[in-house]
């Protein structure tokens, strides 16, 4: 078990080390020169110069990928003198729009980001796998057919159109749920739990859809398998029968595909906060493109990157403890 | 339940028939079968694929699969099965009636440890029993079905375990509650050739020593001349022939049994062979 931690995490570090060359690369081929940039209007080519010679920009590819590294894990500087600009790790770059490190930047908003991915997730997971256990249940009947229809719904509607209806009809038209403003939890857990509900439901509805199919689809398949008939063959209730021998291999799959896909949310909360005007992670992207601002667009990247790698890493973990037939180091 | 009549078959089977409807009416996979099982007595069901075998013993069980129409009258130690409700048909499958599938791999559940699937037939018709005496019966279940180190093979998965032991742990499974009868539905299809030896000893030796009604289902009559003492031959859900085993074997009246019978190569030889090979690896059939 330790080997295979071991092993995990070796790999996920030349991933991760990929994955900063990779993204490295490309703001360096493809970005403008930021020295230009900072410039400004009324510029020289030797105010220019300086500027390059001050971030490092004149040097090597190699040299600087270096330093952006070694920033990474041990903090950089950025200029020479008075103007030193100090960047502490973990450096992602600095922001000179805003006259902020990208760490800090991020870090603001992350927590309005988790909060809306973590409530997202646990939202979606259970609508979806509920509304399939039912589904499956009921196959066939009414009930099932009525799902399955809101799914197709659900999937098909676009984040942005399912959240400008939602705020016109809840607070503008009905004047449900107050329009929403920053609140800490601590302040007014009402206002609090109001002002995420409706991106928790935006973002969740196309993945509780998702889920609600493949609960259903699992559940419907595992139950014709060989081992619930033996199941049944002992006469154990219908109910253990269940609980046992279908919920269980049905669910763990979804488990896996729930892993990757709550690493992806951040694409979708990009789109979601902008609507809901929620000053997270996503939004910070979103602006960042809008103003050209590269190293937070690169640093939002590799955060992104981040976290669908150790997402994965996560699952695999959770995978052995759950599957047997995965378990590492168990005496065969 | 306790008829003491001997005379009184274990097992007695009239008019059972077996239906799906179809768009184009209901198709009969079994048609009208009558047969009878004694007490003690071991029954094998012959015939080609497709013939109804499996359809027989789901009906027995009461586990048809969804749709399909049974009829007919099963009476089972002066129980009329049929007339029962799904709750006390639940009573009788598993404590008085044990299943021993064809792929022990895919009927064993890969979540949970052999010893977990072998107890929870223990665990759910006995009332007040610790989870401590559920696996010590699993492992004393283990045990008389000569699986080596059941104390420790007991927390397996069925993963670990190779495709003869596999089916030693479903044999072990049906011992737990010491059943009047086990059906076998061809228990060693998906077995290599010395494996199916030693598993069919196992299933006569069970049967010796607990006095349980064995029915054994199989296409292959070699298998079953091995353990049955009364055949009936099926085809496409008629019963052709029915008789004691060792009558058919050497004098079949229909045509369709002797195809069969001539499917089997040197039923003798094949079979002194296998038995010398089971003798000689006796269960040390790979411990993986
Ligand atoms: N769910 C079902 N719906 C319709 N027909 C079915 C269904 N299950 C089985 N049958 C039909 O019932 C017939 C008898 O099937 P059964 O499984 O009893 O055969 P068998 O004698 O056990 O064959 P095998 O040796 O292949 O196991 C087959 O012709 C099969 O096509
Ligand atoms: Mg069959």
């Amino acid at each position: 078990m330790i080997r295979f931690l071991v092993n995990r995490l070796l790999g996920m570090a030349v991933v991760l080390f990929l994955v900063c060359v990779f993204t490295y690369v490309i703001f360096f081929v493809l970005s403008p020169d930021p020295a230009v940039q900072i410039c400004g209007k009324n510029c020289t080519p030797e105010a220019i110069d300086r500027i390059r010679a001050n971030l490092g920009l004149d040097q090597p590819f190699w040299s600087q990928f270096w330093t952006f590294l070694t920033g990474l894990f041990a903090g950089r500087t950025y200029g020479t003198g008075a103007n030193l600009i100090d960047c502490a790790a973990p450096c992602l770059g600095y922001s000179f729009q805003s006259s902020q490190p990208v760490t800090e930047m991020i870090l603001q908003r992350l927590p309005v980001s988790a909060t809306v991915a973590i409530g997202a997730a646990v939202l979606w997971l259970l609508a979806g796998v509920s509304a399939g256990l039912v589904s499956a249940v009921r196959e066939g009947r009414f009930t099932d057919r009525f799902i399955t229809g809101l799914t197709l719904t659900g999937m098909s509607i676009p984040n942005y159109v399912l959240g400008l209806s939602l705020q016109f009809l809840l607070v503008v038209t009905l004047g449900w749920l107050p329009f929403p403003h920053a609140v800490a939890f601590g302040d007014d857990p009402v206002q609090w739990f109001a002002n995420f509900l409706m991106p928790w439901i935006v973002l969740s509805i196309g993945a509780a859809a998702v889920y609600t199919r493949l609960t259903r689809a699992n559940v419907i398949e595992t139950l014709q398998e060989n081992y619930v008939r033996t199941a049944r063959a002992k006469g154990l209730r219908p109910g253990l029968v269940w609980r046992r021998h279908a919920l269980r291999p049905a669910l763990t799959p979804i488990v896996t595909i729930f892993g990757m896909d709550f690493a992806g949310l951040l694409g979708g909360a990009l789109i979601t906060e902008t609507v809901f005007g929620l000053n997270g992670v996503g939004k910070l992207a979103a602006d960042s493109i809008t103003k050209n601002d590269q190293p937070v667009i690169m640093g939002v990247t590799l955060l992104a990157a981040f976290l669908v790698v150790v997402g994965n890493m996560i699952v695999d973990l959770l995978y052995t403890t759950i599957d047997p037939r995965v378990r590492v180091g168990s005496a065969t | 339940m306790t008829s003491t009549s001997d005379e009184r078959p274990l097992l007695r089977v009239r008019g059972l028939t077996v239906g799906f409807p179809t768009a184009a009416g209901t198709v009969d996979v079994v048609k009208s079968l009558d047969f009878d099982l004694a007490r003690g007595g071991a029954l094998g069901i012959v015939g080609e694929s497709g013939s109804g075998k499996s359809m027989t013993s789901l009906a027995i069980m009461g586990l048809l699969p969804k749709g399909a129409k049974r009829t007919g009258s099963i009476e089972f130690d002066g129980t009329e099965l049929s007339e029962l409700r799904e709750r006390e048909m639940q009573a009788v499958r598993g404590d008085r009636i044990a299943m021993v599938f064809q792929d022990p791999l895919s009927s064993l559940n890969p979540y949970y440890t052999v010893g977990t699937q072998i107890s929870e037939a223990y665990l759910s018709h006995r009332t007040g029993v610790t989870r401590r005496q559920a696996r010590k019966v699993a492992i004393e279940a283990m045990e008389r079905v000569h699986i080596r180190n059941a104390p420790r093979r007991v927390d397996h998965y069925p993963h670990q375990f190779s495709g003869g032991m596999r089916q030693r742990v479903m044999i072990a499974m049906t011992l737990s509650m010491e059943p009047d009868l086990i059906i076998a539905d061809e228990p060693t299809t998906a077995l290599d050739v010395t494996v199916q030896a030693q598993i069919l000893d196992l299933l006569a030796e069970i049967r010796r020593d607990t006095g349980a009604g064995l029915i054994l289902i199989t296409h292959d009559l070699a298998v079953v001349s091995e353990v049955a003492d009364h055949l009936i031959v099926m085809r496409e859900g008629d019963l052709v022939e029915q008789g004691a085993a060792e009558r058919i074997f050497c004098d079949p009246q229909e045509d369709y049994t002797r195809m069969l019978l001539d499917a089997v190569p040197r039923i003798d030889d094949e079979i002194g062979l296998l038995r010398t090979a089971a003798v000689e690896t006796g269960t040390a059939e790979e411990d993986r």
